[in-house]
């Protein structure tokens, strides 16, 4: 009972905060809106028991991106998003609006949170939780999941944020390359 | 905000045991939450506020991007090594039992070895990206 009271008040803190970064124009306040929206997240994923994802969801989205948004911020000028005075919301709020019904239409064929007979519980689950044990001698079951069972996929997610760092490197980590540039600039036409 | 006392000596207080949750969440992934994803981007976090409170340029001398590449770098390196390891040990790619005599000690072992790689590079990673953007508002 108390767990549906917890989810319910989180979830209404998590629908005020989103109203209140569309509504909002400080760009500052909306960094740190979406800061406490991951909080709000990472807490509604520890009442679901998901106490690993919680974990990345509150280091990640809270902590890291929370700074990288920061960072981007400062590097513009202006910190507010001037409405146009031309701005007619009708046709994308008509898009949300029915994208959004067709998502809640979607939920009413998704199993009970924490139902049994779920396909998502009686699919592999009681492979893990029966032979992780035996099999991999680590108690938590995600961390055997994570890097042995499904060793493949988090070797795909590590490259993944490997290419991201070599990506935000070449886009705009070549502040050393000053002197470079300088010595090509006879040289180089086309830039 | 170097010349900001309260935060310099708060945020000295609090890095080391920042850094040692870290550490903490890295190696006891296996009996509790956590793991090499979240214990590297809490230590970048360590670093992230070391490099707000003291300035980008000391924290480039803590963390000197050329090591960090070298880093992000090892650590996918690690964790595609272990599989070959393991290929070579008469396994499947990424099947650790065959790492030690049994295979429950092998599967502790590459998990070990796998976790730390993917700290590794998710560490050096988020310092990479965050050194990047905060570089460039640099004169």
């Amino acid at each position: 009972m108390i767990d549906v009271f917890i989810g319910v008040v989180l979830l209404a803190f998590l629908a005020v905060t989103a109203v209140s970064i569309v509504r909002m124009t400080n760009l500052f306040a909306i960094i740190m809106l979406f800061g406490i929206f991951s909080f709000l997240s990472a807490a509604m994923f520890v009442v679901m028991d998901a106490v690993d994802v919680a974990f990345t969801e509150a280091a990640v989205g809270a902590g890291i991106s929370t700074v990288l948004m920061l960072a981007t911020i400062a590097l513009t000028r202006d910190h507010h998003e001037k409405a146009s005075a031309s701005h007619r919301p009708w046709l994308p709020l008509t898009v949300v609006i029915v994208t959004g019904a067709a998502l809640v239409y979607g939920t009413l064929d998704i199993p009970a949170f924490g139902d049994p007979n779920a396909p998502a519980q009686i699919h592999v689950a009681p492979y893990y939780i029966e032979k992780s044990i035996p099999e991999t001698g680590v108690p938590n079951i995600v961390t055997a999941v994570l890097a042995s069972y499904r060793g493949f996929d988090t070797l795909g997610e590590v490259i993944v944020v490997f290419t991201a760092g070599i990506a935000v490197m070449l886009l705009i980590g070549a502040k050393r390359r000053k002197s470079n540039v300088e010595n090509n600039k006879g040289e180089d036409n086309d830039e | 905000m170097t010349n900001n006392i309260i935060l310099r000596v708060v945020s000295k207080s609090l890095i080391p045991l920042i850094i040692m949750f870290a550490l903490y969440v890295q190696f006891h992934g296996d009996y509790g939450p956590g793991g090499g994803f979240q214990a590297g981007v809490i230590m970048s976090a360590a670093s992230i506020l070391y490099a707000l409170v003291f300035g980008l340029d000391a924290a480039e001398q803590v963390f000197p991007p050329a090591i960090l590449r070298i880093l992000a770098s090892l650590g996918v390196l690690i964790y595609a090594g272990v599989g070959v390891v393991t290929l070579f040990l008469g396994g499947n790619y990424l099947d650790y039992s065959v790492l030690a005599d049994t295979r429950i000690a092998g599967q502790h072992l590459g998990i070990l070895l796998v976790e730390l790689g993917v700290g590794m590079s998710v560490f050096s990673v988020m310092l990479i990206i965050f050194f990047a953007f905060a570089g460039r508002g640099r004169p």
